[in-house]
């Protein structure tokens, strides 16, 4: 956005400047919304060792790597994130820890502050102890609060990102006033995206459009309070909106995940889509995996786009939306995301939405997200 | 957003303590960097940040800058104007 001629867009020019390093699935949460794939135990014996992470992160910087997150999973679970992070600064790589909170002692926080780290997010469920315990499966409200508050004392930066969901999100305005209490710098109230374990438990979670309308007021008029103070970002479910999300600003682009195993994704949901492979940085190059890799090149530029998208005069916004969402959605990964109005499928979202609004919502169970709650046996073979 | 903050001649902006100023050769400019975000700036941009010290003075920062933009006869009101607006966006403070 050159709108007043101080700023330049960054559009990366091919270059991967967000790298995600997802340094293990491990967790000692159990959220019903988590991201990480339903299959997650089947990762822990092939995580990269704390050498290959340090070539990953030489790598990424040669190719331009300018953000870097350290993700999972719970990346605290790694007694080696510390090293990381000063090799990653070492670099010159702008360092954001992304955590629950759980494992980030007194001790290793300074530790952290020592080798260079520059931003914490820390993810909260609710104001609420027994609401937060319940919905991630673990006694961890008090745990979080404090280690917020620890992380401010601290003196980091700190965003506080808060999951919405149908079961939470009444509750914005107590979030926003925990949140100020706190002095976090920047709040993301974001709602979930329906993948892995969130698909799974979609008709529990999705709120309807008039918590959404509510909640949108509340963040609002928060604003107003705030001021410079505390940034606030709301972002609502694709779900509600007539056009797709201009996923991960195009597939290959900008974006470079590092699962676990090493496996190179274009986004951390990628392994959803049946038939592509996913070659790893054990066996090859990041350069190769991120300029020649068939995976990065599968849905980049528009060549891959169907009709409405082919012709569609907001392809170059939008992208033609979420691969993952079209394949989950529709089973044809190259089909416009559903939760585009343009899309022949988009009736599979109404349903969605339909499902909402239903009087008599007989509520169902949600399945937490841990080892043996399911099955993936009898899906497709990836 | 809150009310526009009008930088005087003898305020000293610095740059918030949140976002890191430094030069990237990958790009082949200075980019600001902060909590999930990167801004690549241009090169006026990139002078006057450089100048946000806390130290320096708006006029000094427009002294400074009109030696090195000479072309631009009109660069002390761009400079105020950009200290306003990026005030606004929260990059800096007065």
């Amino acid at each position: 956005m050159a709108k007043d001629g101080f700023e330049v867009s960054l559009d990366g020019q091919g270059k991967p400047m967000w790298l995600v390093l997802e340094l293990t699935y491990r967790c000692p949460l159990k959220c019903v919304w988590c991201n990480n794939p339903l299959d997650f135990d089947q990762y822990g014996k092939k995580e990269l060792s704390t050498e290959e992470w340090k070539r990953v992160l030489r790598e990424g910087r040669e190719l331009g790597a300018l953000q870097l997150g350290f993700s999972g999973g719970e990346p605290m679970l790694r007694d080696d994130i510390e090293e990381l992070v000063a090799e990653a600064e070492r670099l010159g790589y702008y360092t954001n820890l992304i955590t629950s909170g759980v494992g980030l002692t007194p001790e290793r926080l300074k530790a952290l502050k020592q080798v260079g780290l520059k931003q914490i997010q820390l993810s909260l469920q609710s104001a609420n102890r027994d609401l937060t315990d319940e919905l991630v499966g673990a006694r961890v409200h008090d745990l979080k609060v404090e280690v917020a508050r620890m992380i401010k004392a601290e003196g980091f930066p700190m965003v506080l990102n808060v999951p919405i969901f149908r079961q939470n999100i009444d509750q914005v305005d107590e979030i926003l006033a925990l949140a100020e209490d706190i002095g976090v710098d920047y709040l993301e109230l974001a709602n979930i995206q329906y993948y892995n374990w969130a698909l799974l438990n979609r008709d529990e979670l999705l709120p309807t459009r008039e918590q959404i309308e509510l909640a949108e007021a509340a963040v609002n008029a928060a604003r107003q309070r705030t001021g410079q103070k505390m940034t606030i970002y709301f972002v609502i479910p694709d779900y509600y909106e007539t056009r797709p999300k201009a996923c991960m600003n195009g597939w290959g682009t900008i974006h470079l995940t590092i699962a676990p195993d090493g496996a190179a994704l274009p986004c951390q949901e990628v392994r959803v889509i049946e038939g592509l492979e996913f070659p790893t940085v054990r066996e090859h190059s990041l350069d190769w995996l991120w300029n020649d890799s068939p995976l990065f090149k599968k849905f980049r530029g528009d060549e891959w786009m169907k009709e409405p998208c082919r012709t569609c005069d907001e392809k170059e916004k939008d992208f033609g939306g979420c691969r993952c969402q079209a394949f989950l959605l529709t089973g044809d990964a190259t089909n416009t995301d559903p939760a585009c109005a343009k899309s022949p499928h988009h009736h599979v979202i109404e349903m969605a939405i339909s499902k909402t609004r239903q009087k008599h919502h007989e509520p169902r169970p949600l399945v937490r997200r841990q080892i043996g709650a399911v099955t993936t046996m009898f899906m497709a073979q990836k | 957003m809150s009310e526009h903050f009008h930088f005087q001649p003898e305020d000293r902006p610095r740059l918030d303590s949140k976002f890191l100023l430094r030069w990237e050769k990958s790009q082949d400019a200075y980019v600001l960097l902060y909590p999930e975000g990167v801004i690549k700036l241009n090169t006026t941009a990139a002078e006057i940040l450089k100048r946000c010290t806390g130290e320096a003075t708006a006029a000094n920062i427009a002294t400074e800058l009109k030696t090195l933009f000479v072309y631009n006869a009109d660069i002390e009101n761009s400079i105020y104007k950009f200290l306003e607006i990026t005030h606004g966006k929260g990059w800096i403070r007065s």
